[in-house]
């Protein structure tokens, strides 16, 4: 975590005019970031309901303030085994057409502001089943963050179809 | 005020509505003729509805701008800010007019001269005098101001049209105060009227937002409730109390804005009813009762088209022509009969005709056209069974299509479109006497009672209306779970109701499977079909906010929504319906058993058959009405007395006999026996397994020479063996039986009483003499009347008779008609014995001279009332 606060204080000063602002989260040590504004709320461990029949990237259901939140297990739906024992895992609430979905992470970082030239696309060799859910990648000093993109993340069909 | 009055004053307000904003367009864009087509017709309207009322004023005034408007629109007149002044002012006078017939139901006193004049010299294209000239004294408002709030209306009045389209069953409502409402709009500075200041109209989108947030507050307020209770001598627990009172009467507050009298959603029928009086020529008269009856308008919008629908099957096919009603013996004039009420929680909604009622022939014709049953599963069922047909898809029973109905829009939808919305339908009809249709729907569908139940840790909402009753299954208890090759099946009141686990249907086991030592039994009714639901425990009922799953959650059928309890934990509501039609087919077939083992089992029909292999690979088969129970007993717990096996069930000695002799009784593992029990005797026949239930044909082609075996029938395709339980019956007891029977049954010394048991069905004459013989009656078949009105004229006597009801050749109740009238039998009690016992079935049973009515195949019922029948005979 601290390399990644350093790094926060080292770039924000650089931030150029496409910059752009994502929560980063890690899943099995990897970096991944979600656009700042469709995030709603990061929660710490929750009571999640299971659902029978649902999908298997579908963790559950909890209750977020009297809404209906929609869990789905990231490590699940990127082929990863499961989170240890010990760690009960964060939540990232974040609004997909009008419904909220809570993302269940590793662990929650911060905010980070990362400039344009940063950027890269998909590079060809990345596993199909992570290509589908990343919108590219932001090389960060000595890490890489690899965009989660939401909507495709939630479309499940195409994951059985990869 | 009167009606048409009302309507009037609703009608013109709106056109005059409309009318400010054309002529303010007009005066903007004076050469459209469309506009000035449009302004001329709706003047036109309101002068010719006042003449129609007798409204010399009004009507004076209209006039007077419809010449006006005349003139610019056959291009005589230029459209002149002058000329739109003054016919403005003469719409303002209407409206002036019309408010006071409002409040006062009568014109005013007084005259329009100077303004029919003015208009009448704009007609002439005289410059119009600008109003300089005092107006009339009773005009409210200075001609020279009317623009000005008239271009403000439009402003507030032009929302409307497009609230009334949404928001149509409120209107309905707010029909009645429009008038007052508009009014007070156009014309600030007359006296609010008491109607208009009463009731405002909302858009039912707030409504519902508002529904929303109650229901919120309502599950944040159980949350709260739920915390309370954990934590004595709360400081809290005052205030929260009150928050729950407020909070239900905000809840009811809220879905009271939502209720709406039934009667909007009937509004359109008398209208209905009396067009297609005219094009059916039939005379029909619509009997509303319960207009009042308040139901959740989205609930409303919902019934509405399966009503009209049924109102107009009712007319239409319900209903005979005149000339067939009075040959019918019933006056010319048809009702159709709606009647709402509440009861529990529920809308109760009956659609009634006095017509000819289903025609069960044609049902039946159609079914068999259709493929839908063959003729000996029709033959099974009831008359009520039959007619429920009519629900289903692509089924029409009128011969002809007409214009009105059978256009393929059939009862499916209507039944789907009601269970939809969680209610149900029923139907009752007696050929000539009419069809009374019966619907139940809930109030609200916002708020719901849910039974929360429990199974494999985790919890889950089943909508109370969908629940009959809740049944405790234990090991060792009376109610236990039986299972024919996986399949569970309960025993409940003589009918075996098909299981599912919820355990298995949703996959909640991690593979392995927990035998649970009690499991408790949700009896759920999904159409005509009755399932159970087997969970682990049940809570309590809740009231519960339904909200919709995620999308991504929308192809799982078995949810109908989600909600939020009042431990503020998530949980999921089942839905019924989708859990019915996952077991789909299966249902089906198991349905249809279950109502074949109740109801009837003659040969050619449909029976429940239990298969089973015992010696041989060849399979058995028993009616499975006849099997009490199916046990797996410890190999190690049979014992041998007096070198037969018997085994401890029950507290008693369960003798066991084996189908064929010389079987080796299993030596360890699990002996699966059939149960056969009779009152306090019950004995086991040892099988090798149990294969499968199956409905089928029984028709015995071969009859076998072996004691025990009634004969061989394609059962599933294979040839099997019929056993004669009657003979293991037998052999179990042996004579010590006959004694204890005797006793077992009372005071009538069963020895040597003669029966005669009429029959046409071979395998059941099979079935029953046996069983007869075993209780030590003297027994004598006859497989038709005339065959057992042979054995009377040949002079043979009886102590009672059995006999069956269809049959062909003469009936039952004909047969008991000939006895009682003149033969030697006069004295003779005779039995009927039928799968059809109504209560109809049953009067016309006693007045054929019937002693009893008894159902086939309930044994216990037929030696009791044989036992009974011959001794009230002996006291007599």
């Amino acid at each position: 975590m601290s390399n990644v606060r350093d790094f926060a204080t080292g770039t924000s000063g650089v931030a150029s005019g496409d910059a752009r602002d994502f929560v980063t989260m890690t899943i099995a040590d990897q970096l991944f970031g979600i656009p700042v504004l469709t995030v709603q709320d990061v929660l710490g461990p929750q009571r999640i309901t299971r659902i029978p029949l649902a999908p298997a990237e579908v963790a559950g259901a909890l209750n977020l303030r009297g809404r209906i939140v929609t869990a789905i297990d990231v490590r699940r739906r990127l082929s990863l085994p499961p989170r240890a024992a010990d760690n009960q895992g964060m939540s990232v609430v974040v609004d997909h057409k009008g419904e909220l979905y809570s993302l269940i992470v590793d662990a929650v970082g911060e905010v980070l502001s990362l400039p344009g030239d940063a950027y890269e696309r998909n590079p060809t060799t990345l596993d199909p089943r992570w290509r589908e859910v990343s919108g590219g990648i932001y090389r960060l000093q000595g890490k890489l963050l690899v965009v989660l993109e939401v909507a495709r993340m939630l479309d499940f069909k195409r994951a059985e179809a990869a | 005020m009167d009606d048409l009055l009302r309507e009037f004053l609703t009608e013109s307000n709106e056109s005059l509505a409309v009318l400010d904003v054309e002529l303010v367009k007009l005066e903007k864009d004076p050469n459209d003729p469309q506009l000035l087509g449009n302004i001329f017709r709706l003047v036109h309207t309101i002068k010719g509805t006042c003449g129609f009322l007798g409204l010399p004023r009004l009507e004076g005034v209209a006039h007077a701008s419809e010449n006006v408007l005349g003139k610019v629109r056959d291009g005589d007149l230029p459209v002149t800010p002058a000329i739109i002044s003054v016919v403005l002012e003469s719409l303002d006078r209407i409206k002036w007019l019309l408010a006071t017939l409002e409040q006062t139901e009568a014109e005013p006193a007084g005259d329009d001269a100077d303004l029919i004049r003015r208009l009448n010299a704009a007609a002439n294209g005289e410059a119009a005098a600008p109003a300089a000239a005092a107006p009339a004294p009773v005009a409210p408002a200075p001609v020279a101001e009317a623009p000005a709030p008239v271009a403000a209306a439009p402003v507030a009045a032009a929302p409307e049209p497009a609230a009334i389209e949404e928001a149509a069953p409120v209107e309905m409502q707010a029909a009645a105060d429009k008038p007052a409402d508009k009014k007070e709009q156009v014309t600030g500075d007359i006296k609010d009227s008491s109607v208009a200041a009463q009731t405002i109209r909302v858009n039912v989108d707030l409504l519902e937002n508002l529904m929303t947030m109650v229901s919120e507050l309502v599950l944040t307020r159980n949350q709260l409730l739920q915390i309370l209770r954990s934590q004595k001598d709360s400081d809290f627990a005052a205030p929260l109390q009150r928050l729950n009172h407020v909070t239900s009467e905000l809840q009811e507050g809220v879905m009271k804005t939502r209720m709406q009298p039934i009667g909007n959603a009937w509004a359109k029928l008398p209208r209905l009813i009396r067009d297609l009086s005219h094009e059916l020529g039939k005379k029909i008269e619509l009997v509303m009762h319960g207009a009042e009856t308040e139901l959740d308008r989205q609930v409303l919008e919902l019934i509405k088209d399966p009503l009209t629908h049924m109102v107009r099957n009712s007319a239409d096919h319900g209903l005979e022509m005149p000339a067939d009603r009075k040959k019918a013996g019933k006056p010319e004039q048809g009702h159709v009969t709606l009647n709402a009420y509440h009861e529990g929680g529920h809308i109760i909604i009956e659609i009634a005709d006095d017509g000819r009622g289903l025609s069960l022939a044609k049902i039946k014709q159609k079914v068999l056209q259709n493929g839908l049953a063959t003729d000996s599963e029709l033959s099974a069922m009831s008359d009520q069974q039959i007619a429920q047909f009519i629900f289903r898809a692509g089924f029409s029973t009128a011969t002809k299509v007409t214009n009105v109905s059978g256009r393929g829009v059939g009862m499916d939808v209507v039944r789907t479109n009601i269970e939809k919305i969680g209610g149900t339908i029923e139907l009752k009809t007696q050929e000539g006497k009419g069809t009374t249709f019966t619907i139940k729907i809930p109030l609200t569908l916002a708020i719901v009672s849910a039974l929360i139940v429990e199974c494999a840790g985790e919890r889950f909402a089943i909508p109370q209306i969908s629940v009959l009753e809740l049944v405790r299954a234990a090991a060792g208890s009376e109610t236990t779970i039986e299972r024919v090759n996986q399949s569970p099946f309960l025993r409940l009141r003589n009918r075996l109701l098909p299981l599912v686990s919820l355990r298995d249907m949703l996959r909640l086991s991690n593979g392995e499977k927990e035998e649970n030592q009690e499991t408790f039994i949700v009896v759920t009714q999904v159409g005509n079909h009755t399932f159970g639901i087997m969970v682990d425990r049940v809570f309590d009922t809740e009231e519960i906010v339904v909200k919709p799953v995620a999308p991504i959650l929308r192809d799982v059928s078995m949810f109908s929504g989600n909600t939020i309890l009042g431990d503020g934990s998530v949980i999921m509501i089942l839905d019924p319906n989708g859990i019915a039609t996952a077991i789909g087919e299966a249902m089906g077939e198991t349905e249809a058993a279950a109502a074949a083992a109740s109801a009837t089992s003659t040969s050619g029909e449909r029976v429940a058959l239990l298969l089973f292999r015992a010696g041989g690979d060849a399979p058995k088969a028993v009616p499975l009405a006849l099997v009490s129970r199916l046990e797996e007993v410890e190999a190690n717990s049979i014992e041998f007395s007096n070198g037969r096996p018997v085994v401890q069930y029950r507290g008693k000695l369960m003798p066991l006999v084996s189908v064929e002799p010389g079987y080796d009784v299993k030596r360890e593992g699990r002996q699966p026996v059939l149960v056969f029990a009779d009152r306090q005797h019950s004995m086991g026949l040892l099988v090798d397994e149990i294969v499968d239930i199956v409905e089928d044909h029984l028709n015995v082609e071969l009859v076998a020479d072996r004691p025990g075996t009634l004969g061989t029938a394609i059962i599933a395709g294979k040839a099997t063996d019929v056993i004669d339980t009657g003979h293991f019956v037998t052999m179990a007891f042996g004579d010590w039986f006959k004694a204890k029977t005797a006793e077992g049954y009372g005071d009538a010394k069963a020895g040597n009483r003669r029966v005669l048991l009429i029959d046409d069905s071979a395998f059941f004459r099979n079935l029953l003499s046996p069983l007869l013989q075993v209780a030590g009656y003297e027994v004598t078949t006859a497989e038709s009347a005339n065959q057992a009105l042979g054995l009377c004229e040949a002079g043979k006597d009886f102590d009672v008779i059995v006999s069956d009801i269809e049959m062909p050749g003469m009936n039952g109740f004909e047969f008991a008609e000939t006895v009682r009238k003149s033969s030697r039998w006069q004295d003779t009690p005779i039995v009927a014995m039928s799968s059809h016992t109504s209560a109809k079935d049953m009067d016309r049973g006693r007045t054929a001279g019937f002693a009893d009515y008894i159902p086939k195949f309930d044994r216990d019922a037929l030696l009791q009332t044989l036992s009974q029948t011959i001794a009230s005979r002996g006291a007599a």
